[in-house]
């Protein structure tokens, strides 16, 4: 069985000035040279998940794949540190820029040469976070797609998911191939042993241009992309604050009084 | 300005009208003519109340040879075959789970451009501006969809319902309401619903409540979450938690309000023992007023409440408690037969039918 895990290349939130400036280049994309990056934390979840499938048979072959600039080769370690056997780099100065139509075509192309019983995801990314690329790669792959999985299970040629609905929590089968999403519910990335932190440069990393997956530069990047980004502002997030300290009672009297005086009772 | 489609969704829990719909139609209205398509049957009043909202055509999908067919392929089956039959350029969704994956799924078929989470929607030159916010709430980004067509999911928290300012009185009944058969592809078959167990629910969900009260890490414990309880009831609350409560196991993850939990735009938001993580503060911060209470002054929470109390949940919770109803027995002192107002302070009936999806 081949398990494909479509990864993404972000900007670690944690490390970084995501708050003060420099995320945007001078075009509006981000920067990802400048800022630090990392493996998207919902796709790690997705990568263990693929790690626990292939723990229960004996012929799971875990690949992850990316689309990003020369630095998501990080990416890829990390994710062939956390269990996954093989890795394919999308690598292409074109492109940059790409919006979700371009990397969907550019994901699913690759996950088709590969071939695939299952393709895993993260719910969303943690910058842009449009959570439509798993419903896109499915639609060019003509399969069915079970996004937002809290629990999966792989049978013979089937795919059990459960998923949360808000009032119901419903358990959904879709035959197999297909692409599923996973939350992060799902379960705990285990953080990688060194051991197979060394191991994980010994594994294959491919590395595939456009013209291998015979999708013509111009249709993909910035310049074809349907969706153009006029402006990017910074968010201005400092409220009058009203601020008491001091004895519980008297707090607990004035956030009352405040909230009827704002009609908020 | 050509037709817009609006994917109308289905309430989980009711069955009735998805309360993002109404917004949806709202939006539709700025940027041409909507049309309600509708993956399920839709009685009188529900049909009506579209009407009112704007949709000027209401098309029911059905797929007679799979009864059972997923809603969200009825709605991308639909979808494409309506844009290309009426030459409609753009679609718009919610963004929910079902809306965000008809949406994506809409947008491979017209190879049009896509943008999920718009805060808001306007018609311009090009083609329609949509505004978003990224990396957790730190930047606003306004684009532009360009092309043939334009697929939008909308997040409708932070969209008001306007009912349209000239409804045409009868141009859509009951018997108006065009039908439309698909088939759909033999991909879409295979995926079927085998189990759905309905969960309890006392309290509103927390994507929709006008007030929501969310407790973090400084709870404590999950008895601790009690209290947070209490407080939402006395407020007519729904009660929320951080990522760090749900992962500890003190509120269900349903609550999770955050990057990937709810994203929640309230009247009313108290946060409780939370320092307000990035990821956290995602969910929250466009709540119109946000109230928090917490021991640390120097969590980042502080710097977009409305509100702070620097102090421990544990005593400012019950001494509000009974502040709460000792300004509740003043007033019904004050207006004896009248009875308590409503605690919420809002019960129009957009928002009172309301439920997660």
């Amino acid at each position: 069985m081949k398990l494909v895990v479509l990864v993404k290349h972000v900007p670690d939130e944690a490390a970084d000035r995501l708050f003060t400036a420099g995320v945007f280049a001078a075009d509006l994309t981000v920067d990802r040279d400048g800022l630090s990056c990392r493996l998207s934390e919902p796709d790690e979840y997705a990568v263990e998940q693929a790690m626990r499938i292939a723990r229960r048979r004996m012929d799971v072959q875990i690949c992850v794949v990316t689309m990003g600039p020369a630095g998501a080769v990080r990416t890829l370690a990390r994710a062939l540190a956390l269990g996954a056997d093989e890795a394919v780099h999308v690598l292409d100065d074109a492109l940059h820029g790409s919006d979700a139509q371009a990397t969907s075509r550019v994901l699913a192309a690759a996950v088709e040469r590969l071939g695939f019983d299952l393709v895993l995801c993260g719910t969303a990314s943690t910058d842009s976070g449009m959570s439509v690329v798993p419903a896109m790669v499915a639609e060019r792959l003509g399969v069915p797609a079970a996004c937002e999985a809290d629990t999966v299970w792989v049978g013979e040629d089937e795919v059990m998911v459960r998923r949360d609905e808000g009032t119901a929590v419903v358990d959904v089968a879709v035959g197999m191939p297909a692409v599923v999403s996973v939350t992060d519910r799902i379960g705990e990335p285990r953080y990688p042993a060194f051991r197979s932190i060394v191991e994980a440069r010994q594994k294959t990393l491919r590395t595939w241009s456009l013209k291998d997956l015979r999708i013509p530069a111009a249709e993909v990047g910035l310049g074809a992309s349907a969706t153009v980004v006029r402006s990017v502002t910074p968010c201005a997030e400092q409220r009058p604050a009203l601020l008491v300290e001091g004895e519980a009672r008297g707090a607990a009297a004035r956030l009352a009084a405040y909230l009827t005086e704002h009609q908020l009772i | 300005m050509g037709p817009v489609l609006v994917l109308v969704d289905r309430d989980g829990g009711s069955g009735a009208v998805h309360a993002s719909a109404p917004r949806l139609l709202t939006l539709a209205r700025r940027l041409g003519e909507p049309v309600a398509v509708l993956p399920h049957p839709a009685g009188a009043a529900e049909v009506r109340r579209l009407a009112r909202y704007g949709a000027e055509r209401v098309c029911v999908v059905e797929a007679p040879e799979t009864p059972d067919a997923d809603p969200v392929a009825l709605a991308v089956a639909a979808a494409g075959e309506l844009a290309w039959q009426m030459g409609a350029s753009v679609v718009l969704t919610a963004s929910t789970r079902t809306g965000r994956e008809a949406a994506a799924r809409v947008a491979v078929r017209l190879g049009a451009g896509i943008v999920t989470a718009a805060s808001d929607v306007r018609p311009g030159p090009d083609g329609p501006v949509t505004v978003q916010e990224v990396c957790g709430g730190a930047y606003r980004v306004e684009s532009v969809v360009r092309g043939q067509a334009a697929v939008i999911a909308v997040d409708t928290g932070s969209v008001p319902a306007d009912a349209a300012a000239d409804p045409v009185p009868g141009q859509v009944e009951e018997s108006a309401v065009e039908r439309l058969f698909v088939r759909l592809p033999e991909a879409a078959r295979r995926a079927r619903v085998v189990a759905r167990t309905r969960k309890p629910a006392c309290r509103p969900a927390v994507s929709c409540a006008s007030v929501v009260v969310a407790g973090g890490r400084g709870v404590g414990s999950a008895a601790g979450f009690g209290l947070i309880e209490q407080v939402a009831d006395a407020l007519g609350a729904a009660v929320g938690g951080t990522h760090g409560a749900a992962d500890l196991g003190w509120c269900p993850h349903d609550a999770l309000i955050g990057q990937t939990g709810a994203v929640v735009h309230p009247k009313l938001y108290v946060a409780c023992g939370i320092s307000g993580s990035v990821h956290h503060r995602a969910g929250m911060q466009h709540a119109s007023t946000i109230v928090a209470i917490d021991k640390d002054p120097s969590a980042p929470i502080f710097r977009i409440a409305d509100v702070g109390i620097v102090g421990d949940l544990h005593q400012v919770l019950p001494a509000l408690l009974n502040e709460l109803a000792r300004r509740r027995a003043d007033m019904q002192a004050d207006a004896a037969p009248a009875g308590t107002p409503d605690p919420t302070g809002e019960s129009t009936p957009d928002t009172a039918p309301v439920a997660a999806d």
